[in-house]
């Protein structure tokens, strides 16, 4: 009886089929359901999520309140809430409850919308596979055994199992697609600037940018509508007037120009993968749309140029993290050092030691020009590779992920592999373009995403893209076992 | 064999903003540790710096005086270390590209001669916190009140000679920032201070010596008396044979020495790199002009004026024009006195007194320089001798009224009637046969005693130099 997607959820509300605290019990009886199962939320927050879903039936019952409310969502919990624990999947934050909201949650329960809880991830953002959690790994509902992705792997997960009808996320390198992908749901990363970073905990602040994760892209751009926006607040925010950016989905695709790198369909990739990214252009062929190879030269120099970026800002960043003010504090530090070492030992895990080791390495004397330098040079001439490649087509396709969900565990002890799964995602983060994965097919059971990048701004044209393809396909709707 | 002393000074000004150079929260000195520090004062996860926009203005005010160069883009930049008083673990400062640079000062020295000290940079940055060790004992307070105080540090290029040098390059900078009122200039409370970069050299030799910093000099005599100290130490090291190290050094007031704080090797690797939370710091020319079209007159240049149009000495001047509150009553009350020269002397007599008994400065000072201008006129034309006009002022200061008015009820009129006067020292002489013998004798001291003698029966309203002409006369003599 209930809908399971925004834009069906949000039109049963005002049609008063059922009330928001009617779908908000629903969702928290799934949770308490299946997320034992999953471990997709750190923190639930049942109380608050039914004075906010009795708010929004008393705008609801005036025939007030927007597009969005009294529609749950799930919130990643690297978003500060006030009041309410925001802990980054980190022991260093198990302990903080910010005096603040992050501007993208004051903007959502504006628009009415009620927090269900906060979502697990990566220990502050640092992973591919949501396993570095200090609240444990999230399982892919699509397979238990496997992982969801990450950093936004709870989100992901929660989406995908319809325990949430959408999420927020946050994209650093792919934090956003790479678990849509491996959960079969849908995640938009938009241009860097459009989504306020204030209040959302900052891992790499040159490459983090918020944004949904949904079943559909028709969700995905209801949701843009109440995130995106300038914030006085965060001085990296774009000014640009406010935008619908539900406003091309119903366009035709006729003569739309997409762009196939040759570089994201070389060696590495899967065959199965490869079959259904083919799969996917064939469907956009039949409606209208004409693709022609790109070549992105630098593409092989994402991965490296991204984890020296990516790790000299977090070393930087996390440096705030020193038990004096708020977080972990060791028990009775002897002295000023040791209250530094042993808090931030053992207040981080080691994938987020690892990265704060590579980038104070990374900007240290006499290195600095050899690895944080050349890395900002690869930058730019990765952005020129996207700028090239946009004077003749209007987006770009391949594959989000090099494979489907993998074990868990199957990684954790391989950095390097398990960076590689983020080969074709960091790119856009490096240029700071929009960016979208959406459902393309089932390999072996597992979900299979195809990724769409955008030229700056053009996130309605992605958002265009995806709907039309949901149009014609249904990967978006399939349902995970267990869930 | 002689040596050269080489300096450098690096003046930390605190620019004079209602809040923080990254935050709204309020910059006022002396409140309740941690009650002025805001979630991004604190650093807390998720907070972003936002920058207050009259810092740039400030100092594009400081590169226009200094006729320094001001970067259409200048960057911030993440300076790292862990100290407990800096909440991000990094200092947001300006590191290869500052906002301000190669710029230049005119200072002058004792012997009147004038130096030009070319300044090299000056950039932005944010104060750190404040460590309360003394307050909880086995524990050290955090107050983090100050972190986020906009700071301008301007470096100046090894062009000081000597501790005298860099005392006036620092009290010309001082006079400079409050001037453009960019600084309250309050150095007990740190708004104005300085690191010194000190070496010495053979005299005559081009290379310079190794050097040491003393940091935190907060006075003019303590920074001559570090740098005293400092030069004595390390030439005595050198003529015994050891060597200078580069290292930071902090200076003892108590014990008047400097005392090692860090020596190069322990020195942080600061991992400088361009701040990805702040945009670059841009200037257009429209910027600079609406800066430059706001700037006061300079110091150097009413000192030059009060020279040239008011015929003042060049020691007056100066001092008058230290100070843009003092040199703005000055030539208001010049103008309404018509006699720049009494006025200077008014001002740095009476006046200066005045406010230094009742412990105040002159924006405070209770006579206007209009009314004080009249009392000045009044002794011009006569109507007051200088020692009336000096009560005369001390009633207006209390509140008595305008000179005429208090001139009025007090009957202080000054008596210039050359037969009432006469008629005065007549009775004097005649009341005062011995003295009267004894003068004409030749005992010339007693001259005064008839100035007094009449002075004190016109109740001091006698005109003193008609008094003394008549008594000259009378008397004869000598």
């Amino acid at each position: 009886m209930f809908a399971e997607t925004v834009t069906a959820i949000a039109a049963d509300l005002k049609a008063g089929r059922y009330s928001s605290a009617d779908i908000t019990e629903h969702y928290l009886a799934r949770i308490a359901e299946f997320d034992p199962g999953l471990n997709s939320y750190i923190t639930v927050c049942a109380d608050e999520a039914r004075a906010a879903a009795a708010r929004a039936d008393a705008l609801l019952a005036r025939g007030e309140g927007g597009p969005l409310t009294g529609v749950p969502y799930a919130n990643k919990d690297i978003f500060c809430t006030r009041g309410i624990r925001t802990s980054c999947a980190s022991r260093m934050l198990d302990n903080f409850i910010a005096p603040y909201d992050a501007t993208v949650v004051e903007k959502l329960t504006g628009a009415g919308m009620v927090m269900l809880g906060k979502t697990n991830m990566d220990e502050f953002a640092m992973g591919s596979s949501n396993e570095t959690s200090w609240y444990g790994p999230v399982r892919n509902p699509w397979d238990l055994s496997r992982v969801p992705g990450g950093s936004s792997g709870g989100s992901a997960a929660a989406v995908a199992a319809r325990l949430a009808p959408v999420a927020t996320g946050t994209d650093t390198g792919g934090s956003i697609r790479q678990p849509a992908a491996l959960c079969g749901i849908t995640g938009l990363k938009p241009t860097y600037g459009r989504v306020s970073r204030w209040g959302m905990i900052a891992f790499a602040s040159s490459l983090d940018q918020g944004g949904p994760m949904a079943l559909t892209a028709a969700d995905l751009a209801l949701l843009m509508n109440a995130m995106a926006g300038h914030c006085a607040r965060d001085s990296t925010s774009v000014e640009r007037p406010a935008e619908d950016f539900t406003r091309l989905l119903a366009q035709p695709l006729t003569g739309l120009r997409i762009g196939l790198p040759t570089q994201y369909f070389a060696a590495g990739l899967d065959p199965a993968m490869r079959e259904a990214v083919d799969a996917a252009v064939g469907v956009l062929r039949a409606l209208g749309a004409d693709t022609v190879s790109v070549d992105l030269p630098h593409a092989g120099y994402a991965i490296p140029a991204y984890y020296v970026v990516a790790s000299a800002e977090c070393s930087s960043n996390l440096s705030r993290y020193d038990g004096v003010r708020f977080g972990h504090r060791c028990d009775d530090p002897r002295d000023l050092t040791d209250l530094y070492t042993r808090s931030r030992a053992e207040g981080f895990g080691a994938e987020v030691k690892r990265r704060i080791l590579v980038g104070t390495y990374a900007l240290s004397a006499g290195y600095y020009d050899a690895y944080y330098g050349k890395a900002q040079q690869l930058r730019r001439l990765i952005q020129q590779d996207f700028t090239r490649a946009f004077a003749g087509v209007d987006v770009i396709l391949g594959p989000t992920t090099p494979t489907t969900a993998f074990e868990l565990g199957q990684k954790t002890d391989d950095p390097l592999t398990m960076y590689l799964s983020d080969v074709y995602t960091t790119a856009a983060n490096l240029a700071g373009l929009p960016a979208l994965s959406m459902p393309a097919g089932l390999i072996g059971g597992l979900p299979a995403g195809v990724q769409l990048i955008g030229n700056y701004f053009d996130e309605t044209r992605l958002l265009n893209v995806a709907h039309q393809y949901q149009q014609e396909t249904a990967w978006h709707l399939a349902r995970p076992p267990h869930a | 064999m002689s040596w050269e002393t080489v300096i450098g000074l690096e003046i930390h000004v605190q620019l004079a903003t209602a809040s923080k150079i990254f935050s709204g929260a309020a910059t006022a000195y002396g409140a309740e540790p941690n009650t002025q520090a805001c979630a991004v004062d604190l650093g807390l996860p998720g907070v972003l710096p936002v920058l207050n926009a009259r810092v740039v203005e400030m100092a594009i005010r400081l590169g226009l005086a200094l006729h320094a160069e001001i970067a259409p883009s200048s960057v911030f930049a993440r300076k790292n270390y862990f100290y407990p008083d800096l909440p991000k673990g990094y200092q947001i400062s300006q590191y290869e590209l500052p906002i301000v640079a190669r710029g230049r000062l005119p200072i002058r020295l004792a012997d009147g001669r004038e130096k030009v000290v070319r300044v090299t940079r000056a950039h932005l940055e944010e104060d750190a916190g404040k460590s309360v060790h003394d307050a909880y004992p086995g524990a050290t307070g955090i107050d983090l009140n100050r972190a986020g105080t906009p700071l301008l540090e301007v470096v100046s290029e090894p062009d000081l000679r000597s501790a005298e040098e860099a005392v006036a390059y620092m009290r010309t900078m001082h006079m400079l920032v409050r001037y453009l009122g960019i600084c309250d200039g309050n150095m007990q409370e740190g708004s104005f201070r300085c690191d010194a970069n000190v070496s010495v050299r053979r005299a005559g030799s081009e290379v310079l010596g190794t050097r040491a910093e003393v940091k935190n000099l907060n006075s003019f005599r303590f920074l001559e008396k570090a740098i005293n100290f400092e030069v004595e130490r390390q030439i005595d090291l050198l003529e015994s044979g050891g060597k200078v190290v580069q290292e930071t050094r902090l200076y003892d007031a108590d014990r008047d020495e400097t005392r090692s704080m860090r020596s190069k090797e322990d020195a942080h690797d600061y991992r400088y790199f361009p701040d990805p939370d702040l945009l670059p710091i841009v200037v257009t020319p429209t910027q600079i002009e609406r800066e430059r079209a706001l700037m006061p007159e300079l110091p150097w240049a009413r000192q030059q004026r009060y020279v040239t149009d008011y015929g003042l000495n060049v020691q007056d001047a100066d001092a008058l024009a230290q100070d843009r509150a003092v040199a703005d009553y000055f030539e208001a009350l010049a103008a309404a006195a018509g006699d720049a020269r009494a006025a200077a002397n008014w001002l740095n007599g009476e006046v200066f007194a005045a406010l230094n008994r009742a412990g105040m400065e002159i924006p405070h000072c209770p006579v206007e320089p209009s009314a004080l201008g009249l009392l000045i006129a009044r002794v011009r034309d006569g109507t007051l001798s200088g020692s009336m006009a000096k009560q005369v002022f001390e009633a207006m200061w209390q509140g008595e009224g305008s000179a005429d008015e208090v001139i009025e009820a007090r009957g202080l009129r000054q008596v210039n009637d050359i037969g009432a006067l006469a008629a005065l020292i007549d009775g004097v002489i005649a009341d005062s046969p011995s003295q009267v013998e004894q003068y004409r004798a030749g005992k010339d001291k007693l001259f005064g005693y008839f100035v007094g003698q009449v002075m004190k029966k016109s109740q001091g309203k006698a005109n003193p130099q008609q008094v003394n002409d008549l008594l000259k006369e009378k008397l004869g003599g000598s």
